[in-house]
């Protein structure tokens, strides 16, 4: 599904500055598979998450990113949409004035349109949406509100739930997606996530703390230091680094 | 990168820049008391109109023209303009609609502006000023039954010359500013309304004027008068062909509301904006003012600014009856080299009055937006209130927006709020958009209209959705 070869980023700083993020990431994600992203702060998960969406803040100076045999780097972010990637956003973006499901029905239909697929109208979107929105457990009226306007932390991150439901993404990549959650609201954010898993699919989790991996149980475990991922294994890695935390990696690998 | 695409979606074509090939009855170039005079007698005028565009002109003699507004541009040179324009076929007056030159309908056709009375915009009844007079106005048969007078001035200074001698002037005085006294002088023509009391008008009303000649200025004066208990909306439109030359458009608009009655009057102004060096385009100075005479009464602007070179215009409100509303909705774009100084005067006076100001500045290319407004409460005015709202939005490195905002407050017991935000249209915004799946240019179009929202919600809902069109198709190109 996903595959990422030596994958080298760098930004510029405020100073216009060269600053290289990303030094060689190795990612082989296979169709049906959960991978999980660790790492302490900074080392470059966040920056992956938004390198594979197409952000234009970032210089890849080297390597590959392909999904499902095509090379995605070339393509803007609306275009890797179309080929199915959905990035659930850590800080999700507040678009005042424009109404929730307005926008769910443009993005629902311009990636339709994009796959050649007949655009759904009022009545089976309707239907479709309150469907869905009872999955995430959120209220109807947020249908009717702006874009993230005004809501909480918790309520930002259902709406981006919903809005991969809605999406059907192939590749959901969710960009520590548990922060600011209360328990309840992580179980059913991980309830969505978990109902769209499939063989076709694929999910990457980039999460700080274990604390998500309980309910979305990953096949692999990455953990991502100043750039590199530099232990992989089992979801058992991922309990060993709740607690022991970081440093014990940090120290083997001489980081 | 976003920026180079952005720029490319921002600009569109001008749609309306055709010429029409009509004869007309023109004057030479220039003013003086002698073409006054001319003109006025063209018209058959009563004696008190021509004294009191001899007034004017006289006063407007001895001013010079403002230059405090955010706005440059060459001096403007007043004896090069030509004051009266009008296709020949009117020159008898048609009797019907059926009797308006061909011509002219497919003018009005092409711009989307029906002058047949069984057309898409049923429920709106038109007057279409072309050049310096009015050509047509429908539906005058229902609004008649109803007891509506809507018709052009002119014919309103034959049949109805009391009602004009009683308000005309007494909102904007010919004293007022430079333009007021130009356009009080040679104005043309424009529309006239009346809702007598307890009416709600049965439709909408709407003007749409077209500048076609070149060289001519458009001088037209708007009179609406709202009686008692009365109802009215009122919409005008704008256009004009492409030219490389400036041309000046000066109108007046007075709206009278009396007691209870409430006046909505919307424009969408489309006016040619120039090419993208900034050559040609409209030169667009308006007064526009509005007294809500009685208590309880209302009275609402809300504009859509998209055309012109250069805008200079404030909607006002002198709220003089007690507990009687003003309103001021707008938005205002300008892109590649317009500019625009707009906003509006709330003159609270009665008591219990109420005011709310909500501004929309847009600016691209190298556009420059201004707000200025004023908020004055009067020692008389307890407990007015008012609410400012006035935000911008930008859409590229070498665009400006300002903002002027003046309060003065002489009663205690008034309350005043304002809220103001300037913000770079987000590239965390776009992003997220188009991760989504939108294109570059829906999620600029979907970001702007969602900016905008808050005033087209404002709009009758027959232009809501044009509006927003409109607004779409004047951005095209020039993000960056």
């Amino acid at each position: 599904m996903l595959k990422i070869t030596n994958l080298h980023a760098s930004i510029l700083d405020e100073k216009q500055k060269i600053k290289p993020i990303l030094h060689g990431i190795n990612l082989h994600v296979k169709p049906g598979e959960v991978h999980a992203i660790m790492g302490p702060n900074g080392s470059g998960k966040s920056t992956l998450a938004n390198i594979l969406a197409g952000h234009a803040d970032y210089h890849i100076s080297q390597g590959e990113i392909v999904l499902e045999n095509k090379d995605i780097l070339s393509l803007s972010p609306e275009e890797r949409a179309a080929e199915g990637l959905f990035l659930a956003f850590q800080y999700p973006v507040e678009i005042p004035g424009v109404n929730n499901m307005y926008f769910l029905k443009a993005a629902v239909n311009s990636l339709r349109k994009s796959r050649n697929l007949p655009l759904l109208d009022a009545m089976d979107f309707l239907t479709l949406i309150k469907q869905k929105i009872k999955e995430v457990g959120m209220d109807e009226k947020f249908l009717n509100r702006a874009v993230n306007e005004g809501f909480s932390g918790g309520e930002k991150k259902r709406n981006e739930i919903l809005q991969m439901l809605m999406l059907e993404p192939k590749l959901a990549v969710l960009d520590e997606t548990d922060s600011g959650l209360d328990i309840d609201a992580l179980q059913r954010v991980a309830e969505g996530v978990n109902s769209l898993r499939a063989p076709h699919r694929s999910v990457v989790v980039v999460t700080h703390y274990q604390r998500l991996l309980n309910y979305i149980v990953p096949d692999v475990v990455h953990v991502m230091v100043k750039g590199k991922i530099i232990k992989s294994g089992g979801k058992a890695l991922a309990q060993e680094l709740e607690e022991k935390g970081y440093g014990w990696l940090l120290e083997q690998v001489g980081a | 990168m976003t920026n180079s695409y952005l720029k490319e979606i921002v600009n569109k074509q001008y749609q309306y820049g055709f010429v029409t090939a009509i004869e007309s009855d023109t004057f030479a170039p220039g003013l003086s008391e002698e073409v006054i005079r001319q003109l006025s007698a063209l018209k058959n005028e009563p004696a008190f109109m021509l004294d009191w565009r001899l007034n004017a002109y006289r006063y407007w003699l001895t001013l010079t023209p403002p230059r405090w507004a955010h706005l440059q541009y060459a001096d403007i040179d007043y004896q090069s303009i030509i004051y009266y324009s009008a296709p020949k076929s009117k020159k008898e007056g048609p009797k019907s609609l059926e009797e308006v030159d061909p011509k002219l309908l497919e003018t009005y056709k092409k711009l989307g502006i029906p002058l047949h009375e069984h057309s898409r915009l049923a429920g709106v009844a038109v007057d279409a000023v072309f050049d310096s007079v009015s050509v047509a106005t429908t539906f005058k048969a229902k609004l008649a039954e109803a007891g509506v007078i809507f018709c052009s001035f002119s014919e309103a200074l034959q049949n109805h010359p009391e009602l004009i001698e009683k308000y005309l002037g007494t909102v904007v005085p010919y004293r007022d500013n430079f333009f007021a006294a130009l356009n009080s002088a040679v104005f043309s023509d424009g529309s006239f309304v009346y809702i007598p009391p307890g009416v709600r008008c049965p439709m909408e009303l709407s003007t749409y004027f077209r500048i076609n000649a070149a060289k001519t200025g458009q001088f037209e004066r708007t009179l609406i008068i709202a009686d008692k208990d009365s109802h009215v909306s009122y919409l005008e439109g704008c256009t004009a062909p492409m030219r490389d030359e400036n041309q000046l458009h000066a109108a007046v608009v007075e709206l009278v509301a009396l007691e209870n009655a409430e006046i909505k009057y919307s424009t969408v102004q489309n006016w040619y904006p120039g090419d993208e060096e900034g050559r040609g385009g409209i030169y667009n100075f308006v007064t526009k003012r509005g007294a809500c005479r009685g208590k309880h009464a209302k009275i609402s602007w809300t504009q859509i600014e998209t055309g012109s070179a250069i805008t200079w215009k404030y909607p006002s409100v002198i709220l003089q009856g007690d507990y009687s509303v003003g309103e001021f909705y707008s938005v205002a774009l300008t892109n590649h080299r317009q500019q625009a100084d707009t906003g509006t005067k709330m003159i609270h006076i009665g008591k219990n009055t109420k005011s709310t100001i909500i501004s929309k500045g847009i600016s691209a290319g190298f556009g420059q937006n201004t707000y200025r407004g004023l908020v004055r409460i009067l020692p008389t005015a307890h407990y007015a209130r008012n609410y400012t709202q006035c935000d911008s939005l930008l859409l590229s490195k070498t665009c400006g927006a300002h903002t002027f905002p003046s309060i003065e407050v002489k009663n205690p017991t008034a309350q005043i709020e304002h809220e103001a935000s300037a913000s770079k249209i987000g590239e965390d915004q776009l992003f997220y958009c188009r991760q989504r799946g939108l294109k570059m240019e829906d999620a600029v179009n979907l970001i702007v209209n969602g900016f905008c929202k808050r005033v087209f919600n404002e709009l009758p809902m027959e232009f809501a959705v044009e509006a927003q069109k409109l607004l779409e198709v004047s951005l095209e190109g020039s993000v960056g």
